[in-house]
């Protein structure tokens, strides 16, 4: 068997549009969009509140599949994959780190880490929660729950939950929406930082004007369309 | 199965709570089923205790009142002796009788009146057996509690027959709430012809029964259709019969569906506790699903919840039914535990509150991963 050669690493979307809503009211969330983002790059999306990020991410993410155009992960077509080979792809490829956390209430940070890792099936991927905790700096906090966890702390472990099965891809949504200036910049740094490390691909919503510095790139949406823009 | 032990434990009050009423309604089905399993010995066990497979009554018989109306005499007996696949065929007298004990308390009898050398004849656990003499009776251990022992003398109301315990049968015997006492047929039918010493029995009365007791050879049955014809009988079987016993089809039947609302309102909590649960966990379940969580996975999970959850509350409440039960054995209640009643009850328990845990479960199905994204929504 020869090894599949990977000609586009990463995320790549070509003429993606999405269409949501039915009868008179069909809202065209995405317009013929195209973004190509490689891995270990963090791309930032901007854009007015109704712009079609969170559109995006869910393409991106195979949560929605697109009218039109082809959403290709390190050459795997999966805008055409079926909803049960669509969640497969993204329990060992994509890592969501979504608004506010969104963690278990009921779990540690250290058990939202192998949640991750028993939703998955334990595949080569598989990083060792600990260590990955204690990079993201919450080591000391890994027997706490997301009550007892500040936004900021919920944020990174978060992220550490997303990493923990060695992505290709990562998504993230607003992930300061929550939190003040301060809590932000770490939180984006972290971001950036993990992506370098991990060579992972990366997309980050963000309203934030104040963190693109991190960012290698900036595009910004605007009506479902994707338009580069200079930081 | 990982999240779902760590949310048992998170959420333990509310599992608890739900788990406290599938627990109350585990002590109830048992005290029920004790109090049904002892209706039914209270109501049939002396006709159950019988080595008889149909009952022959007199031709036309309603079976509410089979025992206490039904007259039929030896030609009939012989009738039925001959029919195919009868192995034995005896007359049986069955007649509720009230009487006074020597200390002069009362007592109340269902007298089985039988031949003592027929296959009916009783098999005492302690004194002499049933025919030893003509008065003697041998009566069923529940009559001890009356202050009935061997040697004492009934005297029975108005015909002032006086009968003599002279044996004691080993388990309990009873009809229709009444204990038993075996008689020899011959007296049996003095005491149904109302002849009380000294009087004059009219001749007939030595024919009579209340009905012909059937046995069937080993591995036959009996066409009893065929024979009522012959014979010109009603016949039933042994356990159709138990509905002839007063009171017994109002109650067991009173029992059976409060029994059925037991199981009715256990599923229904069940379905409506998981219902709430899993819709107040519809977010987390969201971004599982957007983690890429399989429906088999978050369905596993939801189930083996409500499984641990129903098993551990059924458990301690048939415990506690247990437990309960056992004081309650002891007293006049009718009431008696039946182990493999009981397993039943707990079984359907787990088995319909799975039904409406699953019912309540399958909404994971239709959760969209969509809800993970969108920030306040
Ligand atoms: N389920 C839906 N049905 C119909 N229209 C929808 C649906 N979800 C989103 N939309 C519409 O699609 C467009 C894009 O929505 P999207 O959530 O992608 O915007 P967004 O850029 O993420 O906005 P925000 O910054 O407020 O989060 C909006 O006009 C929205 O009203
Ligand atoms: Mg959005």
């Amino acid at each position: 068997m020869t090894a599949p050669v990977v000609v586009a690493a990463g995320l790549t979307l070509s003429g993606v549009t999405l269409r949501l809503g039915d009868g008179d009211s069909i809202v065209t969330a995405l317009d013929a969009v195209d973004l190509r983002v490689r891995p270990g790059e963090l791309v930032a999306v901007v854009g007015p509140s109704g712009a079609g990020k969170s559109s995006l991410l869910a393409v991106a993410g195979a949560l929605t599949t697109p009218d039109e155009g082809s959403v290709v992960v390190d050459d795997v077509p999966i805008g055409t994959l079926g909803r049960a080979a669509q969640a497969r792809f993204r329990r060992s490829r994509i890592g969501f780190v979504f608004q506010s956390g969104n963690l278990i209430p009921a779990l540690t940070a250290l058990d939202q880490l192998r949640l991750a890792v028993d939703i998955a099936g334990r595949g080569l991927g598989t990083r060792d929660p600990l260590e990955l905790l204690a990079e993201v700096g919450m080591a000391d906090k890994a027997r706490r729950r997301p009550h007892e966890l500040s936004g900021g702390e919920r944020q990174r472990v978060g992220i550490a939950r997303a990493l923990m099965t060695s992505p290709t891809l990562l998504l993230v949504d607003e992930p300061t929406a929550a939190l003040d200036r301060a809590r932000s910049q770490e939180v984006v740094a972290l971001l950036a930082r993990e992506t370098a490390r991990s060579g992972v691909a990366t997309v980050m919503v963000t309203h934030d004007h104040d963190v693109l510095h991190h960012c290698d790139r900036v595009v910004e949406m605007v009506d479902g369309r994707l338009s580069p823009q200079d930081t | 199965m990982f999240l779902a032990w760590r949310e048992l434990r998170f959420a333990r009050s509310r599992f608890v709570l739900m788990g406290g009423v599938v627990a109350l309604i585990a002590v109830l089905v048992v005290l029920l089923s004790g109090l049904s399993t002892g209706l039914v010995n209270d109501g049939v066990s002396g006709l159950q205790r019988l080595p008889v497979t149909a009952f022959a009554f007199a031709g036309g018989t309603k079976t509410d009142s089979a025992f206490s109306r039904s007259v039929i005499d030896q030609s009939q007996v012989t009738a039925w002796r001959t029919r195919a696949g009868v192995a034995d065929a005896a007359p049986f007298g069955n007649q509720l009788v009230n009487g006074k004990t020597g200390r002069g308390l009362p007592v109340d009898l269902a007298l089985f009146g039988v031949e003592p050398d027929s296959f009916l004849a009783p098999t005492v656990a302690s004194g002499a057996a049933l025919g030893t003499t003509a008065d003697g009776i041998v009566i069923s251990p529940t009559l001890r509690a009356a202050g009935l022992a061997i040697g004492d003398v009934v005297t029975l109301d108005r015909i002032g027959t006086r009968l003599t315990v002279i044996g004691v049968l080993a388990d309990q015997h009873t009809f229709g709430h009444v204990d038993v006492a075996y008689v020899p047929l011959r007296t049996w039918q003095q005491v149904h012809a109302g002849a009380g010493p000294g009087d004059a029995v009219r001749p007939e009365a030595y024919q009579e029964a209340t009905a012909v007791a059937l046995r069937a050879a080993p591995g036959r049955t009996i066409d009893l259709a065929a024979g009522d014809a012959a014979a010109g009988t009603t016949s039933m079987t042994r356990d159709a019969s138990f509905a002839a016993s007063p009171g017994y089809t109002a109650e067991t039947s009173t029992l059976t569906l409060i029994q059925v609302f037991l199981y009715a309102i256990s599923a229904l909590v069940v379905g409506a506790f998981f219902t709430v649960w899993t819709i107040q966990r519809g977010h987390e379940l969201a971004v599982m699903r957007a983690m890429g969580a399989s429906t088999r996975y978050l369905l596993r999970d939801g189930l083996t919840q409500a499984f641990v959850v129903l098993v551990a509350s059924t458990l301690v409440g048939l415990g506690i039914g247990v437990a309960g039960g056992g004081l309650l054995s002891g007293t006049s209640m009718p009431f008696a535990l039946s182990a493999p009643a009981i397993t039943l009850g707990g079984a359907l328990l787990v088995v319909l509150g799975m039904i409406g845990a699953g019912a309540a479960v399958v909404r994971v199905t239709r959760i969209d991963p969509l809800v993970a994204l969108g920030g306040q929504r």
